[in-house]
């Protein structure tokens, strides 16, 4: 269950009073009956909207039920559950949409991946489907006032955050000196291309550069100079597939200036090594589970059915750690190894011999 | 003196064992590969319907004085409060569930709607009783500690009670089960850490209070001037839903067939020696799918204690795969009407009221308990 804070309205105060008619259960469980968005037990929303972007991607406009405060800041990601034949499955999406609550709605775009499992079916959705939600999260955002002088370093998907950070700049008046370095393979994949275009031609300081990497091939990032000459004097927000944020790390650091750079990764290389898998015991549900070295123990977990604490599922949040009783486990990321007493992000780390789990 | 020795009680070769257990572990993968969609409808219909008789009682005992809504506001109150303890309760807290990853009907996350707190029901019935099931003197489930429900029980003066107390557990069978965690023999004898009785009890505390006020002082009270009738009929529900609840789960393990075990065979037992022995330690009754679903599918007992953790919406079917096995191998399925297999019990537990020697049987060749003394007819 994905980590989310409450707090307490006057309707919650009520809630709570209401509580000795129902008890055991809340008064939500009752209402959430006649409308899924009657409950604050659980986040949910209802898709209200699924807008086509590319020929993969979509926007899915959502409106949260009870419990959602829309006060989210530009840049942060939420958990979108999402059934598929009976089971609940997670992951998580950059809000694409400013922190307001005048609409009601929140957005996120989802690409479909080639061989992912939920990206896909949740472009499809049907407006109407009821989703879960996990409050919003993350730290890859602007700080207020923004500064001076920004670059945007973003391909595919990872446009995602940085545009909902322009439109919060942009609804607020408030953009200063921006670059925007955006790569896709054609014009066709490029994500709200029609928009970036108008907020270009709306703000003088805002310069969009489009790099079409199918014929102009990767964008080097040890030559951004030649895209950007006074790189190095912005603050950057960086966002897009591995090896891109990953030579950009490199070329941050040979300039000696790491601190101006900030990292939003949507995936993690988990190949750095195997563990040798074996049996997981959660110790408190009292379950086991037989496990290879590749799989994670938060989805070995979740498959057998433990309620396994999570947020990001990409080793960023800590939202997922849970002491290791016994055995040891490994970091997927980097192949570390971690001991009876060791607290372990389980999205990331996979059994290495029996371990056991306290969950 | 109860079985030790499963395989000589049933002519059973290790083969055999070996066969039966992989058999019943394909029927595990088999439903986990299947449970999907329809069950997960299944369960969220039956949570619906629950909810939605709960309210029509409550909301129709507002009208308690005037008679037949208090028939229909108790009539409903009752049959929610069935299906909330048995098809619901019982069955989310063992994880029947757990596999849609929903925190909503998550074993975890679940407290039922009786005085008994969810925790301390997981210690007592499905770690307890779905352990050691049928084990005599590890398994409180066998005479709930007031009751000789077999021979291999030594038998007290007390036991001559036995028809009165027996009638009385129906009547408060909530109240039993609430306190059955605390283990009152363990406590009796010193056995029991004041620590953990003293938490227990608070938890129990908190749990009762809150039960008890909501049906017996806020709903009553928002009536008004029918605080008595709504205060009877909430009464009534309860009653009505622990006699409900008492017969079937009674029905489980106590009818003739439903065989006791040694803490010998426990203690040496193979994890199909185990399937074995929640096999031949339950028993079923015959139900269709409206009298199924009021007894949460218990009356599929032995499906429900060899996977206490598959989806009850799965038993039916399961059951008839069980049955084969058990056919080809020449072992008991015992199943019978639940008025024949509640017979059974109550004969059982009047008759043991006696003391062994006013008694024809032994334990070993009694209705109600077997050794391996006393085979099983050997198979053709
Ligand atoms: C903070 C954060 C924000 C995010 N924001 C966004 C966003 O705004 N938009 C967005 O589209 N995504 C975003 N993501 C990514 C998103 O969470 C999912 O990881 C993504 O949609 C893929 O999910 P999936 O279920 O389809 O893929 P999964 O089934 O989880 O697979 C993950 C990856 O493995 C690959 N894969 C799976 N199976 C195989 C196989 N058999 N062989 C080879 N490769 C395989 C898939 O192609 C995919 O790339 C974000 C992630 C994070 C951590
Ligand atoms: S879920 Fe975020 S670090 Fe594991």
């Amino acid at each position: 269950m994905p980590q989310q804070e409450r707090i307490e309205t006057r309707p919650a105060r009520m809630r709570r009073a209401v509580r000795w008619l129902t008890t055991p259960l809340l008064p939500d469980d009752y209402l959430r009956l006649l409308n899924p968005l009657w409950s604050s037990r659980e986040l949910r929303g209802r898709v209200v909207q699924v807008i086509p972007e590319t020929e993969t991607a979509a926007t899915l406009v959502i409106k949260p039920g009870w419990g959602w405060t829309f006060d989210h800041k530009a840049g942060q990601y939420v958990g979108i559950g999402a059934e598929v034949d009976g089971r609940w499955h997670w992951r998580s999406y950059s809000l694409t949409s400013t922190p307001t609550d005048e609409a009601g709605v929140i957005s996120i775009t989802v690409k479909a991946m080639a061989e992912g499992f939920l990206s896909g079916h949740l472009t499809e959705l049907a407006a109407g489907t009821v989703v879960r939600l996990a409050a919003p999260a993350g730290d890859f955002t602007l700080p207020d006032p923004p500064p001076a002088k920004i670059l945007f370093l973003t391909a595919g998907s990872g446009l995602t955050p940085v545009m909902a950070m322009l439109r919060t700049l942009h609804r607020r008046d408030e953009l200063t000196d921006i670059v925007l370095v955006h790569s896709a393979p054609t014009e066709h994949d490029v994500l709200f291309r029609a928009e970036l275009r108008s907020l270009a031609e709306q703000h003088p300081e805002l310069t969009y550069v489009e790099r079409l990497t199918d014929r102009e091939g990767m964008l080097a990032l040890d030559r951004l100079a030649d895209v950007v000459p006074d790189w190095t004097d912005r603050e950057a927000w960086a966002c897009g597939p591995p090896a891109m944020l990953d030579a950009a790390e490199k070329a941050y650091a040979a300039a000696g200036v790491p601190e101006k750079l900030h990292l939003e990764r949507f995936s993690v290389d988990l190949a750095g090594a195997g563990g040798e898998g074996g049996t997981v015991t959660f110790e408190r549900t009292g379950r086991t589970a037989e496990v290879d070295g590749a799989t994670t123990l938060l989805e070995a977990g979740e498959a057998a059915g433990v309620q396994m604490p999570f947020g990001c599922r990409m080793g960023i949040c800590q939202s997922c750690v849970v002491p290791l009783l016994k055995g040891s486990v490994r970091d997927l990321r980097n192949g570390t190894d971690h001991q009876e007493g060791d607290r372990i992000q389980t999205c990331v780390s996979a059994a290495a011999g029996d371990c056991v789990l306290e969950v | 003196m109860a079985i030790t020795d499963i395989q000589a009680y049933a002519h059973l070769t290790d083969e055999d064992v070996e066969a039966i257990g992989a058999e019943l572990d394909a029927l595990r993968r088999d439903v986990e590969a299947a449970r999907g969609d329809s069950d997960a409808e299944y369960i969220r219909r039956a949570i619906a319907l629950q909810r939605g008789l709960a309210a029509a009682g409550r909301i129709t005992l507002f009208a308690s004085a005037f008679p037949p809504a208090w028939l229909a506001g108790t009539a409903f109150l009752s049959l929610a409060k069935i299906i909330e303890n048995m098809e619901l309760g019982h069955n989310v807290i063992h994880g029947q569930w757990d596999w849609m990853n929903d925190p909503e009907i998550h074993s975890t996350n679940w407290d039922w709607d009786t005085t008994c707190p969810g925790e301390q029901w997981k210690h007592s019935h499905n770690f307890v009783h779905h352990t050691y099931t049928n084990v005599v003197g590890k398994d409180n489930d066998v005479g709930y500690g007031i009751l000789r429900v077999t021979r291999d029980q030594k038998w007290h003066p007390v036991n001559l009670g036995q028809p009165v107390y027996n009638a009385m557990l129906a009547l408060l069978f909530e109240w039993g089960v609430a306190l059955h965690d605390l283990d009152l023999e363990a406590i009796r004898k010193g056995k029991k850490d004041r620590g953990v009785v003293r938490k227990q009890l608070k938890q129990i505390g908190r749990k009762v209070g809150r039960q008890v006020a909501k049906d017996y002082l806020v709903y009553p009270a928002l009536t008004g001037p029918q605080f008595l009738s709504t205060l009877t009929a909430n009464a009534t529900a309860n009653i009505v839903r622990n006699l409900w609840s008492y017969t079937v789960i009674f029905c489980g393990h106590f009818p003739d067939g439903a065989e006791k075990f040694t803490l010998e065979e426990f203690e040496t037992e193979t994890k199909p020696q185990w399937y074995l022995r929640q096999m031949l330690g339950s028993a079923n009754f015959h139900g269709g799918r409206l009298m199924s679903f009021m007894a949460g599918n218990l009356n599929y007992q032995i499906e429900h204690h060899l996977f206490p953790d598959l989806p009850s919406s799965r038993y039916a079917e399961m059951s008839e795969r069980v049955r084969a096995l058990c056919d080809q191998y020449g072992l008991p399925y015992t199943t019978g009407s639940l008025a024949h297999q509640y017979a059974q019990t109550l004969r059982t537990i009047w008759k043991l009221s006696l003391p062994d020697s006013l008694l024809q049987k032994t334990s070993d060749d009694a209705p109600e308990t077997h050794s391996e003394k006393f085979p099983l007819p050997a198979v053709a």
